[in-house]
């Protein structure tokens, strides 16, 4: 068994003194794990590091096998991410919830959108809120995906300002104006065709409370996880506005690129 | 296949290939040669082994491992006290104490934060970190910490935790090591050093 394909790098756990095993999100396989033979080596342990994009040939005897990786790098951006607080908790945050998906389970999608994504993770005006629909993303991807097209109880598209807790489903201002206390509100990013200027960090947080009560029920509990570190630290940096540049609100570049 | 040897040696053979960098084949050749050179090296290891794991001891303060307890470098009274030098394990210290380039005084982490390996901060040595760098005397925290995701996730977070204090907190530079060539350092670890770059 033999493939070529292009990944991100997740994680490297060692395997002996000299080895690693890497764990990849890949454009064609999915998530894929695979030794690195010398992959402590001074050669490569800058390769390996979380959000290094790079081109690898499995090979194994049988697909069944762990296999081997061949690694080269295509894009060493962890030496720029290790700067960036906001980039280091975005990357513990995606890695802790790709680790999720099932493994060899092909997910071109979200690999299209976790490699634009990589690219802006430094970037204070973008990321939060492209890490925000990346979740939305992965939720669909393992089957809980939102609707957020139009209103459950009367169908219309316009307004919707609310998300129920219940269905995951959108709500128009009329409609939820009763319930808006149980309601989550649906930040203007979210919602279909809104074009916004710019995303306040308020916004980005109420992104954030959504996704992460849709991700505790559907994912982390029922795996008996809490949820990840790195995303709570993530979502502390961007609730007191410490992502370098931020200044409170960010570009809606994120709603176009995701 | 019975084992051409007795079962005292073939736990010593077995014991030794649990070493880092001894494999069964070149544990097999270190037991023969201690065995060999018994008088000379067996009995002095046995021994220092011996008194070795009876006295070691994890220094209550900084995290060092030593005989006594505030270790030797925490008790050194010509240490410079208003610097800290936090690094991850005591691998890390043994190497900055060898480059003699501070004589400061250390923080042992135990590790580093990693979410594939489960490590979180409540299982590193944070909360006596804090302690420490509260004391008067403490002017700067420096950050010796690896020059990897993890270790840069650790560093921030520390940055985080000590922000209410009055220190300097400052960590390694990254860049060109002595000695290398920029034709093979990877593209990195050369951006690094672009924008880390100095007056000259």
């Amino acid at each position: 068994m033999e493939w070529q394909d292009e990944g991100i790098v997740l994680g490297a756990r060692r395997h002996g003194e000299a080895n690693v095993i890497l764990e990849l999100m890949t454009a064609a396989h999915g998530r894929h794990l695979g030794l690195v033979r010398g992959g402590r080596s001074p050669r490569l342990q800058p390769v390996l590091q979380p959000g290094n994009g790079v081109c690898v040939v499995w090979r194994a005897r049988i697909e069944e096998h762990l296999g081997h990786y061949a690694v080269e790098a295509t894009a060493m951006r962890a030496a720029r991410f290790i700067d960036s607080p906001l980039a280091l908790h975005g990357l513990g945050t995606l890695t802790a919830l790709l680790r999720l998906m099932p493994e060899r389970d092909p997910h071109p999608g979200l690999y299209e959108a976790l490699s634009v994504l990589m690219e802006h993770l430094d970037d204070p005006a973008v990321a939060p809120a492209l890490i925000v629909r990346f979740e939305l993303a992965v939720l669909a991807e393992l089957g809980f995906g939102l609707d957020l097209s139009c209103c459950a109880a009367t169908g219309g598209t316009q307004e919707l300002v609310y998300v129920s807790p219940k269905s995951g489903r959108a709500v128009s201002r009329a409609a939820g104006e009763p319930y808006r206390d149980r309601l989550l509100p649906l930040p203007s990013f979210l919602r279909q065709g809104g074009l916004v200027d710019t995303i306040g960090a308020d916004d980005v947080l109420a992104g954030f409370r959504l996704t992460g009560l849709f991700l505790s029920r559907h994912v982390y509990e029922p795996r008996g996880l809490a949820e990840p570190d790195a995303r709570r630290r993530l979502v502390e940096l961007v609730a007191r506005g410490g992502a370098p540049g931020q200044g409170g609100s960010v570009r809606s570049g994120a709603r176009r690129e995701a | 296949m019975p084992s051409p040897v007795g079962p005292e040696i073939e736990r010593l053979i077995q014991l030794l290939a649990r070493l880092p960098g001894l494999g069964p084949r070149s544990a097999r050749r270190a037991a023969l040669h201690l065995i060999k050179k018994r008088e000379q090296l067996l009995a002095p290891l046995a021994e220092a082994v011996r008194v070795a794991a009876e006295r070691v001891v994890v220094c209550s303060s900084c995290g060092n491992v030593d005989t006594s307890d505030p270790c030797a470098v925490c008790s050194d009274a010509r240490r410079d006290p208003s610097v800290l030098i936090v690094v991850e394990d005591v691998s890390d210290l043994w190497a900055l104490e060898r480059a003699a380039v501070m004589n400061a005084r250390y923080h042992v982490l135990g590790g580093v934060l990693s979410a594939l390996d489960g490590v979180r901060p409540e299982d590193l040595n944070l909360d006596r970190l804090v302690a420490r760098a509260s004391a008067p005397e403490v002017k700067e925290v420096i950050l010796a910490l690896n020059a990897t995701v993890d270790g840069q996730t650790t560093a921030h977070y520390i940055t985080d935790l000590l922000s209410h204090l009055p220190v300097k907190i400052t960590r390694l530079a990254h860049g060109v090591p002595v000695g290398g060539e920029l034709d093979y350092l990877d593209e990195g670890t050369l951006s690094a050093a672009i924008r880390q770059r100095t007056a000259f």
